[in-house]
This record gives structure tokens, C-alpha cells and sequence, in this order.
């Protein structure tokens, strides 16, 4: 069994687990972070990204100031932003049997690999899964195709140029893996190899591996994975949750027992507690609003923006808010919000039970009814009419290069009575900051990230007791920035084995056994003999046919009738067919019971002499000779094939066969 | 032998009070708990005495599964569990599981409230009754306990309608409930994959019936003015088309449903979008289909109109008010002997949900059982489609009456473990380049408390800390070859090699000659110089080589030519 990872980021994973000749991908998450290093890009011209000066090297060459802008002393590529994808490299991906996906966050590199590397398997996941995971596509390739960009920048790219440049583009991986967005088309091709399946539906691959989806608390449809098959088992832990927000709760009972468990996608703020940032984000937006300022929350169009709406629901009469209008907007907002409420069976207990009354199951259906909420697909058309301030402004995207986030930014960008509320926990804020700056606007983070800490992680790991434990190196260590906290990492015994980019792991475990089926006429035919008390045997000798690796044993066929034609044979007819094995045989022979059955079957002049180890006994008239000794019989004798069978039966009478 | 009993409470060569007793592998289960439309006494429900006399259901019934909300087949459920007592788990679908308890309240409340019958379940009861229910997924494999899983599949029919998989080790029965194989306007068709179940359980309402397209119907049923009957599931379906044809020809006339139900239900089936058919499910971020602009509540005034048409959208049992209509009374006598006149045109109109014969035929193809048992039909035509099915599928059919048993025998496989190392060598040698032959696998079965394992028999014996007996056999051969000893050797090597081609045969440098694992020597005769002793030497294991070998070579040698 073999481990190959092909993506860096621990919250964004890509393996591939090679287990019983299956090859099954776990997720495909797409590293975005890479978009960091580009200069947003802004809906409607703005002067003050086009006037940003090109970097200069420090010998003063200009080659490269055409792709490189200089911005609060850093330095952004002005170009369509690019993605780091899983490495493609490491493993034949058209060989993937298989993709599981764990949540619409780890899909969203789906298209470059179905659509570009010979792909031709079939992609698992759960409803939710697939219908988010299109709306964060759709959202994606939206907000980066309405904004054409002429220009894609390569040069720097080049390993010597690289070198040359300031941190962070200096020390980035793989750019020349980094890849443009994927276009419509393509992800539709892609969501189309996917396969919907509920929560403990068992899915059989080829035969020789069971998988299971197991709800994982994190979000809409979110799983964990069980790989098994009849005496392995492989559990794949990937964004869980254990706090009780919309998601049906983590199964982890089923989790137990496993040789092996993959841990991937803990929180990424493992010092902050989720509820202490909801009610910060609370305060901060009241306070903003009071004082006549704007809010912004850059977000994801799904997932933690149900739970805010939620808490604002309860939260905004008593705050004195009811009149401060919420815009949500995203090419796929009404999407999101209608999606959101049909999703019953996916839903923790009491929004189920909301659902039986019959009323939809989160409070933001009433946000829009009463007006307090409303959504647009952009900027453009009705928002523009609508638009009132003070309001508070959901959109995308978090990481502010791309989305209609850039244009809030840029126009509240300057005011110090407004505000940008950070909860998305993907981003470092700083960095996404960086082209904005010098910026008089509040900043607020807050980051909101439910899935499991190392507390929670270390509670899981002993209750479930997993054999072994495998996790990206990030959680063996402590966080860099934080290099006294040894309670941020993995604590279990056996330790951890840790796994980097690019790297090929082989999981300690042997399997020994296999399931086999008996058919119902070979299993009358069988004869148990109760060897010592309590385990009984039976020898087997039986067909095997092995069809898509399932084994069935069958009663062997009869022997076919000799012809009756009197032909006289070639020698060469009679030499029997391949090597047809006999019982191994057990067990040790009495010496008087043996000589008193061989005079019963007519050898009067039977003689024993005793050994060092055992006996010798002689038929002194038939000139054999049969050495008995503890753990071996040895019959001497002329070619006289009939005497010879006759002693060979006597003695297998006292012999146990196996 | 094990065997499977199947004996209906209901719905056993009739349509109503769907109830069927399923004995799997020592597993009791029961399917809906339904009540009969066409009784008013004890007839109404199942007679669940059948089960125990004095126990407590609990004990004698694993789970109890409902298919769908309509009250034929979950009707009697809190008679069941609160008034006959039962508080295990009853499985159901999400959707059932929330539209269930609107229709026993409304069931409940005719029959209490309207009818002033006493002694029936309480609202509380129904609570109480839902407290015990596990809402399943579509396709999730719940473990009811160790041995007993079940399985949801999608059966068209009603918005949450759940076709059955019920499994124990390899032996397994599917429980159709009421299905549709032909998607309409608001549900898709019901699937099952090739589970190859022991026994199908199937509806067989139209069982003779093969209906034409629905789109003629619909046409029809568009001609005419209506007044809907009450139907939860069918209203929505007719809800939709009229919705979309009145669209299509910019009608403005009102149209009414009768029932406060039929609003709330369409509540349930915008939030269930999800268990509707594809078109629905696509379209509904655009326009969820089950918000009507042309369809109002009904009006009772609109009652005395003359000239409507009734539509009845759906099956009409035996002895219901809608069954003596459409059979043809003009005058009905009413609760409270009040008789009724019936001045309106009637019309009978298929819409029900169900599968018609080529519909079950269908399921039992995809399905592929060993058995087959019809339910919730009418003895006449279910013997019609018994024969269809004996003869097209050539599997046994059944189908008992209400409280009559069915014993099916099955034969299931016994899995086994095998240890990976047998298989394999096993495996390798099965490789061999003359594959067609069959080819005998040798192994030991070890049986241990209630574990089967095949191992080598080499692992059996250290397994048992036991010692292998080895039993080894010498034969002297002689044969006449006045040759030099090592010549005489030479001349047997050269023989056995042209003979056995498929063995490897060797010289050794010591003189003597191996046949696989066999071991030749010669020695001169102590006597006759003219006479050589062969000296053939064997173990068990390599009786049947070792035998050959020595009547071979008592034939002696052939002569060579110098």
C-alpha cells in the first residue's frame, strides 16, 4: 500500500493511495495562495493599480517592469492570477481509478486533472458536494473571465530570473506548474464524471475495495472516507468538524478499527475559537455600522456565511440594526441561498427538524423576505439602484484579487470609518492587503475555521485508535510562528509518519488474508474432524474461479469415464497430469496397534526390531522393510505396487491428513 | 437449509393495509404498517396478534420499515407501537418521516372528530410513534444490528417513496413498496441496481395493465374541468401540469385545490427538491415548480357549479365512496344513511404512480431476484402476472393470501478466509499457460468458534503446533542391463526425459537421477552383474508420480540404438 502526495497544503489536500491493484485519488484541492503574488483584478479601471510603478532590479534593468508592479514595497505580477495545481508528475494520473472528494472546498482542482491528464475513471461524492462545489467554480471562473486580461505574464518565471526577485516571488514552488483558471466548459466536463452517493453507502470498486462516505461535520455534504476492504481498513479524515453549526455531526464511531488513518484539513487558526471570532465579528460590524461606516466580508459563497447570517439574524434587532441593509453578492448568491435550504437530509437535528414543521431550515429565507437581506449577481445592474450606505457587504473573493471584493475595496478603501472583517481563514490578511495599501480603512480579523483542533484531534485519535496515523509534515511540528507551542502539533503513539509534497509514501501494514467464498454443494461434500476441542478441520481440494477479484471455490469436477475402447495407449497417456498435491499428513503411528492390524491383514512374519529412534518393521517373507519412527515412516520395498499400496493405506489409517 | 418465510398481514392478494412478516436468517422484520380504506372495524389494521399472542412485539420483531406516507402502507403505526406496544426502530425515508405524522393527525382526526370513534390513537401517540423513527439516506446502508443491514433505493410513486433492500450475510429480500417505473411530471423512475436479491417483494397493482403514454392522458384530463380529489402526491403532479398548460395558453380561469393539506404538502416538496425528478431538481434555483401563481385554495362555493367532471387521481379501493362511483352507482348511501344522488359525469383517469406490468417486469429484470412474491393486488390479475413471470424470468412466484406463509429455501455460499499466501501460490499457478483446465486448489479448513479460515496445510500444522509425518516409500526396481552402472543410469535419465517432457528431470553429478522430487538410484545386484537394482524413493506427497514411475520402469528399458 502506497501513499503518493501530490499537494503541499495540508487544508488542501491531493493524494493518491494505491491499495489492492486500486488507485483512488483523495480530493483534489487546488492551492490558491499562489494568487497572493498578483495584482487584484479591479471591475472597473481603476487609476490607481494602473499607475503603479514597474520593479526595477537593483542593477537598475528594467526588462522585467512590464510584468512586475511595485506596490507599499512589494512586489505583484500584473497578470491573469494563476493557481498551483497537485503535482502531475510523480504518478501516472491517467492510471486514477477513482476520486473521492471530501468536501466542495478540496474539489476545486477537479477540472485539471479529469480534463488534461487521461482521466477516464469516475468521481465520488456527495450531493451538496457537487452542487456547492459547481456554485464555487461557477463563482471562480466568473470573476475571472469578466475581467479580460491582456496580458500574461512568463518571464519572470524563468528559474534565473526568479532567483532575482524579492520575497515572497522568490521563494515561490513550482510556478512553472502554475496554471490559469479552468473555463466553464471544462468544469462541466468535469462534473459530469461524478457519481452522487449518500452518507454510509457502500461503493464497491472493482470488487477488491469497499469505500464509504462518513458525514464529517464540516460542511453541507462534507465526508470522511472509509477505504476498505474485508480485513483492512483505511480511514481518510479530511475537514471535520466537531462544533455544532448547519452540517449533520462527525461519524466517528465508524472511524474505529482502522490500520490506517490519513489526517488532513485541521483548522488553520488552531489558537482561535470560533464562537469568541463569530461574536467579534458581531461587535465589530455593529460598531462600524453605528459610527456611519460600510462593512465588507470578503467570503466564500458558501459554508461559514450561512452561520453569520444565522448569528445576524438573531443578532441585528438587538443591536438596533434592522435597518441597515446586507447585500450578498456573487454571480452565484441566489444559488447559494436557495441550495442552502434544500439540503434537509445533509442538516444537523434541529434544522431537520425545522424542515418537518414544514419551514425552511435557515433563518436567512426570512432575512430575504423581510428585505433585510437582498443578493445580486454583481455590482453591475440593480445593485447600483439599490445600493444605500451604511450597509454591510458579503462577497467574494477572500483572497481580494479577483471577485467584486476588488471594487469594494478600492471604493472604501480610503474612509477610516469603514471596515473589512477577514473570517475566511484561507489568506493570510496581511498579505491579502498588500496591493491595497497604504489603506485608512479598519481591518478586522477574525478568522472563523471550524474543523477540528489539536485538542479535539487528540481525543479522536483515542477513542477511534487508529493503527497508524498519517498526516502532511505541517502537523508534526509546531507552526513555524509559533515554535514554543508543542501543543499544536500531533501527539500519538505510535508517532505520526509524516508526508511533504511530492513525496511517496509506503504504509506499514501486511495484509494476510482474503475472503474466498465456498459454494453450498462443496461445503455439503467437506468432512470435519474436531482436532482438539473447539477447532475442528476439514481438508479442501476444490476448484477456484476468480471472477472481477472475487474467489468462489467449487467442487471439482468428475473425473471423465475412461474410454472403453481397448486402443492400446503410448506409454506417454498415462503420466499423470501436473502435480496434483497430496495431504500433508500429522500425527505419529502406535507401534502394537500397527503390528496387530498388520496381522490381521495376513503378514504373519512380522518382526520388530527397536532403533535408537524409533522401529523398524520387518515382513520378512514380502522382503519389506518399514521404519516407524516419531515424525517419519519409511516403507521399503520391492516393486510389488499392490503389497505397497496395501502397507501405504494401513498406515495412512493412523495418520490425520491436512 | 436456511429459508426465508414471508407471510402478509396485509396486502396479501389485496390492495390495502400493506403489512408483510419477513423471517431472513433468524431476522424478523416488518414491512409498512399500513391500515385499509375499505373497513371500518378491526379489518382496518393488521392483525397483529399473528406475530405474538403474549410477548412484546419488541422481542420478536428486529425493525419495522415504511416505504411511503400513504396511509395504506404506515396507517396503522401508532396502533402498532403505542396501543399494541413496540418500541424498536422503524426505519422510513426523510421525507416520509416528515410528511408521515400530517397524514395520521388528518386520519386521526376524520375518524375521531367526524366519526366519534373512540379507542383510536391519540395525537400524543403519533409524537410518540415518530420518537421511534431513524429517518434513512437513499443508497446508505444501515446496520440494524451486527447482522442485519438495509438499504434505500428510489421508487418514484410519492415524494419520499423508498424501495427496501433487507440483508443478512449473503441472503437478501427487496421490498418494493409502491414504486413507478416511468418518471412524470414531478418524481423520476425508480432504480435498483442487479442486487440479485433471493426474494423480490413487488406491488402488482396493475398488474394487468399496460398504460399508454401519459402524455394522452394528459391531454385528456386537460379538456375537462375539475375539481381535484384529494390526493397528497398526485395533486402536485396535476398541480404542475396544469400550472405549465395554463402558462402555455395564458388561461386566466382559477383553479382550486380542496384540502389545506395540499398547500403544506407543497411546502414539503420545496424543501425535498432533492427527491424529485431531474427537470424539477435543475430548474428549481430559477423557478421552484411547486410555488403555483394559478392555484389557489379551494373555494366551497365553487361546489354547486353545475357541470364539473371528477377526476380521480388515483386507485380507488374496494368499498371506498370513490370506488362505488366509478363503478358505476348513481346513488350513494352516506355516513349517517344520508343518500346522495350522483348527477356528475364521471370519468376514470389513471394518474397513480405505480408500476404498470411491463413496469414490474422492468424491476425484475434490473433486479434480477431468485424469487419473486406479489403484494397489494388482486388475486385474478396477480395469477395473470404470476404466470407471466414464471415463464419469462424462470424463477418461482408467489402469492400468498393475508396470513398464509411462504417458504422460500436459499442456498447461500459460505464466505471464508483465505490466507493470502495459499491464494496466491494458488493464483500463480492458475496462470499456468493451459488455463482451461480446471485446476484443484489444496488447502486446510480451519474451524474455530465461529471463524473459517483456509490455510495451507503447512499452516495448519504449525497453527496446531503439530509436526508434519512424513511417509517416504523406496522401491527396488530391477531390470536387465549387463551395462556399466553410471551407462545403465544414463540410459533410464535419457528414457525418463523423453517421456516425462512436462517434468524436470535431472542428472546429478552423485549418479543419480531426480524426477522433480523424486530421487532414483542404481546399484548393481550383489548377485547377477546383469541385473541392476533400481532404487525409487518418494514421499506421499508425490504418490501418484512416484507410482507411475516404478511401473514404468519395471517395463524396462528400450533398446537403444547404438
Amino acid at each position: 500500500m502506497k501513499l503518493y502526495c501530490l499537494s503541499g497544503h495540508p487544508t488542501l489536500p491531493c493524494n493518491v493511495l494505491k491499495f489492492k491493484s486500486t488507485t483512488i485519488m483523495l480530493d483534489c484541492g487546488l492551492d490558491m495562495t499562489s494568487t497572493l503574488n498578483f495584482l487584484p483584478l479591479p471591475l472597473v479601471q481603476s487609476p490607481r493599480l494602473s499607475k503603479l510603478p514597474g520593479w526595477v532590479l537593483k542593477d537598475g534593468s528594467m526588462f522585467l517592469d512590464k510584468e512586475l508592479k511595485e506596490c507599499s514595497g512589494h512586489v505583484f505580477v500584473d497578470s491573469v492570477p494563476e493557481f498551483c495545481l497537485p503535482e502531475t508528475e510523480l504518478l501516472d494520473l491517467s492510471t486514477v481509478d477513482v476520486i473521492l472528494i471530501s468536501n466542495y472546498h478540496c474539489m476545486m482542482a477537479l477540472p485539471y486533472i479529469t480534463e488534461y491528464t487521461g482521466f477516464t475513471g469516475t468521481v465520488y461524492a456527495t450531493e451538496p458536494t457537487v452542487q456547492i462545489g459547481r456554485l464555487l467554480m461557477e463563482e471562480l471562473v466568473n470573476s475571472i473571465e469578466r475581467v479580460p486580461k491582456a496580458q500574461s505574464a512568463s518571464m519572470w518565471k524563468n528559474k534565473e530570473v526568479q532567483r532575482l526577485l524579492p520575497a515572497p516571488l522568490k521563494d515561490a514552488v513550482e510556478v512553472s506548474m502554475w496554471r490559469k483558471c479552468y473555463t466553464m466548459p471544462e468544469v462541466n466536463a468535469a462534473l459530469s464524471k461524478i457519481q452522487l452517493v449518500g452518507y454510509s453507502q457502500k461503493i464497491e470498486l472493482f470488487g477488491a475495495v469497499q469505500v464509504t462516505p462518513l458525514s464529517s461535520g464540516y460542511a453541507l455534504g462534507s465526508s470522511n472516507w472509509i477505504i476498505q476492504s474485508h480485513y483492512e481498513k483505511v480511514s481518510y479524515v479530511s475537514g471535520s468538524s466537531l462544533l455544532t453549526t448547519h452540517p449533520q455531526p462527525m461519524d466517528q464511531a465508524s472511524l474505529k478499527n482502522s490500520d490506517v488513518l490519513i489526517l488532513t484539513g485541521l483548522t488553520q487558526i488552531p489558537t482561535a475559537n470560533p464562537d469568541g471570532m463569530v461574536g467579534e465579528f458581531c461587535s465589530n460590524l455593529a460598531m462600524t455600522v453605528r459610527n456611519g461606516g460600510n462593512v465588507l466580508v470578503p467570503c466564500y459563497p458558501s459554508g461559514v456565511i450561512y452561520d453569520l447570517l444565522e448569528c445576524l439574524y438573531q443578532y441585528i434587532d438587538s443591536a438596533g440594526l434592522s435597518n441597515v441593509p446586507f447585500y450578498f453578492i456573487s454571480p452565484v448568491a441566489n444559488s447559494s441561498l436557495e441550495f442552502s435550504q434544500i439540503f434537509a437530509e445533509w442538516l444537523c437535528h434541529n434544522k431537520q427538524t425545522k424542515v418537518y414543521l414544514p419551514e425552511p431550515p435557515f433563518p436567512h429565507a426570512e432575512l430575504i423576505q423581510t428585505n433585510k437581506l437582498k443578493h445580486y449577481p454583481s455590482i453591475h445592474g440593480d445593485f447600483s439602484n439599490d445600493f444605500k450606505q451604511p450597509c454591510v457587504v458579503f462577497t467574494g473573493h477572500p483572497s481580494l484579487r479577483f471577485g467584486d471584493v476588488v471594487h469594494f475595496m478600492e471604493l472604501w478603501g480610503k474612509s477610516s470609518l469603514n471596515t473589512v472583517i477577514f473570517t475566511e481563514p484561507d489568506f493570510s490578511y496581511l498579505d491579502a492587503l498588500a496591493p491595497y495599501q497604504p489603506l485608512a480603512m479598519k481591518c478586522v480579523y477574525c478568522p472563523i475555521d471550524t474543523r477540528l483542533n489539536f485538542i479535539q484531534v487528540s481525543k479522536l485519535l483515542k477513542e477511534v485508535q487508529p493503527l497508524h496515523v498519517v498526516c502532511p509534515e505541517q502537523y508534526t511540528q509546531p507552526p513555524p510562528t509559533q515554535s514554543h507551542r508543542t501543543d499544536l502539533m500531533i501527539d500519538c503513539q505510535p508517532p505520526a509518519m509524516s508526508y511533504r509534497r511530492a513525496e511517496v509514501l509506503t504504509l506499514p501494514y501486511k495484509r494476510r488474508y482474503e475472503k474466498i467464498e465456498i459454494m453450498p454443494d462443496l461445503a455439503d461434500s467437506l468432512v470435519p474432524l474436531e482436532i482438539k476441542p473447539g477447532i475442528s478441520l476439514a481438508t479442501v481440494s476444490a476448484v477456484l474461479h476468480t471472477k472481477d477479484n472475487k474467489h468462489v471455490l467449487q467442487l471439482p469436477p468428475k473425473p471423465p469415464q475412461p474410454p472403453a475402447s481397448k486402443k492400446r495407449k503410448r506409454v506417454s497417456d498415462d503420466v499423470p497430469e501436473g502435480k496434483s498435491l497430496k495431504p500433508l499428513l500429522s500425527g505419529s503411528i502406535p507401534m502394537d496397534q500397527f503390528v496387530q492390524t498388520l496381522e490381521k491383514h495376513g503378514f504373519s512374519d512380522v518382526k520388530v526390531e527397536d532403533t535408537a529412534k524409533g522401529h523398524i518393521v520387518l515382513l520378512q517373507e514380502a522382503e519389506t522393510l518399514i521404519q516407524l519412527e516419531e515424525d517419519s515412516t519409511h516403507i521399503i520395498c520391492d516393486n510389488d505396487e499392490p503389497l505397497r499400496v496395501k502397507l501405504r493405506d494401513l498406515v495412512l489409517k493412523f495418520l490425520q491428513k491436512f | 437449509m436456511p429459508e426465508i418465510k414471508v407471510t402478509p398481514l396485509g396486502a396479501g392478494q389485496d390492495v390495502g393495509r400493506s403489512c408483510i412478516l419477513v423471517s431472513i436468517a433468524g431476522k424478523n422484520v416488518m414491512l409498512d404498517c399500513g391500515m385499509h380504506m375499505g373497513y371500518n372495524d378491526d379489518r382496518r389494521f393488521p392483525d397483529f396478534s399473528y406475530i405474538t399472542q403474549n410477548g412484546r412485539l419488541t422481542d420478536f420483531l428486529d425493525c419495522v420499515i415504511i416505504s411511503h406516507f400513504h396511509l395504506d402502507h404506515c396507517g396503522a403505526l401508532p396502533y402498532f407501537s403505542e396501543m399494541v406496544g413496540y418500541d424498536g426502530p422503524i426505519y422510513m425515508s426523510h421525507p416520509t418521516k416528515a410528511i408521515c405524522p400530517i397524514l395520521l393527525e388528518d386520519y386521526r382526526k376524520i375518524t375521531v372528530d367526524k366519526k366519534g370513534e373512540t379507542n383510536f390513537f391519540t395525537s400524543q401517540m403519533i409524537k410518540d410513534c415518530m420518537k421511534k423513527v431513524v429517518a434513512v439516506h437513499l443508497h446508505q446502508t444501515v446496520q440494524v444490528d451486527e447482522e442485519l443491514e438495509i438499504k434505500a433505493y428510489y421508487a418514484g410513486h410519492v415524494l419520499g417513496a423508498a424501495m427496501f433492500q433487507i440483508k443478512v450475510g449473503c441472503e437478501s429480500v427487496v421490498y418494493t413498496g409502491d414504486y413507478n417505473m416511468t418518471p412524470d411530471r414531478h418524481l423520476g423512475a425508480a432504480w435498483i441496481d442487479k442486487c440479485r436479491p433471493d426474494l423480490l417483494i413487488t406491488e402488482s397493482t396493475y398488474a394487468t395493465t399496460i398504460r399508454d403514454s401519459k402524455r394522452c392522458r394528459e391531454r385528456d384530463f386537460l379538456k375537462k374541468v375539475l375539481i381535484p380529489v384529494f390526493a397528497l402526491g398526485r395533486a402536485q403532479e396535476l398541480c404542475i401540469l396544469l400550472e405549465t398548460f395554463w402558462e402555455r395558453m395564458n388561461l386566466k380561469a382559477p383553479i382550486y385545490f380542496s384540502t389545506g393539506l395540499t398547500e403544506k404538502a407543497n411546502h414539503y416538496y420545496k424543501l425535498f427538491i432533492t427527491w424529485t425528478n431531474q427537470k424539477i431538481r435543475k430548474t428549481f434555483v430559477q423557478r421552484n415548480m411547486f410555488e403555483f401563481k394559478h392555484i389557489k385554495a379551494f373555494d366551497r362555493a365553487f361546489a354547486d357549479n353545475p357541470g364539473p367532471m371528477v377526476i380521480m387521481p388515483g386507485y380507488c379501493v374496494q368499498g371506498t365512496v370513490g370506488h362505488k362511483i366509478l363503478s358505476g352507482q348513481r346513488k350513494l348511501e352516506m355516513e349517517g344513511r344520508q343518500i346522495l344522488e350522483v348527477k356528475m359525469q364521471v370519468e376514470y383517469m389513471s394518474f397513480s404512480a405505480h408500476a404498470d406490468a411491463k413496469g414490474i417486469m422492468q424491476l425484475i429484470r434490473q433486479a434480477e431476484p431468485r424469487n419473486v412474491l406479489l403484494v397489494h393486488g388482486e388475486a385474478k390479475k396477480m395469477e395473470f402476472l404470476r404466470q407471466k413471470i414464471e415463464q419469462e424470468f424462470h424463477v418461482s412466484c408467489f402469492m400468498p393470501a393475508n396470513g398464509e406463509t411462504t417458504t422460500i429455501l436459499t442456498n447461500p455460499c459460505i464466505p471464508v478466509d483465505i490466507s493470502l499466501g495459499l491464494l496466491k501460490r494458488e493464483t500463480a499457478i492458475g496462470a499456468a499457460p493451459d488455463a482451461k483446465k480446471p485446476k484443484l486448489m489444496h488447502g486446510t479448513l480451519l474451524m474455530k468458534d465461529n471463524s473459517f479460515r483456509l490455510v495451507s496445510p503447512e499452516q495448519a500444522l504449525k497453527e496446531l503446533g503439530l509436526a508434519e509425518h512424513q511417509l517416504r516409500f523406496t522401491c527396488r526396481v530391477h531390470i536387465q542391463d549387463p551395462r556399466k552402472e553410471h551407462e545403465t543410469v544414463l540410459r533410464v535419465y535419457n528414457h525418463l526425459k523423453g517421456i516425462l517432457k512436462d517434468y524436470s528431470v535431472q542428472h546429478l553429478p552423485d549418479g543419480s537421477i531426480t524426477v522433480e522430487s523424486i530421487l532414483i538410484q542404481a546399484t548393481a545386484h550383489s548377485e547377477d552383474q546383469g541385473t541392476k537394482v533400481l532404487l525409487v524413493s518418494w514421499t506421499y506427497q508425490d504418490e501418484e508420480l512416484g507410482s507411475y514411475l516404478t511401473s514404468l520402469l519395471k517395463k524396462g528399458l528400450p533398446q537403444s540404438t547404438p
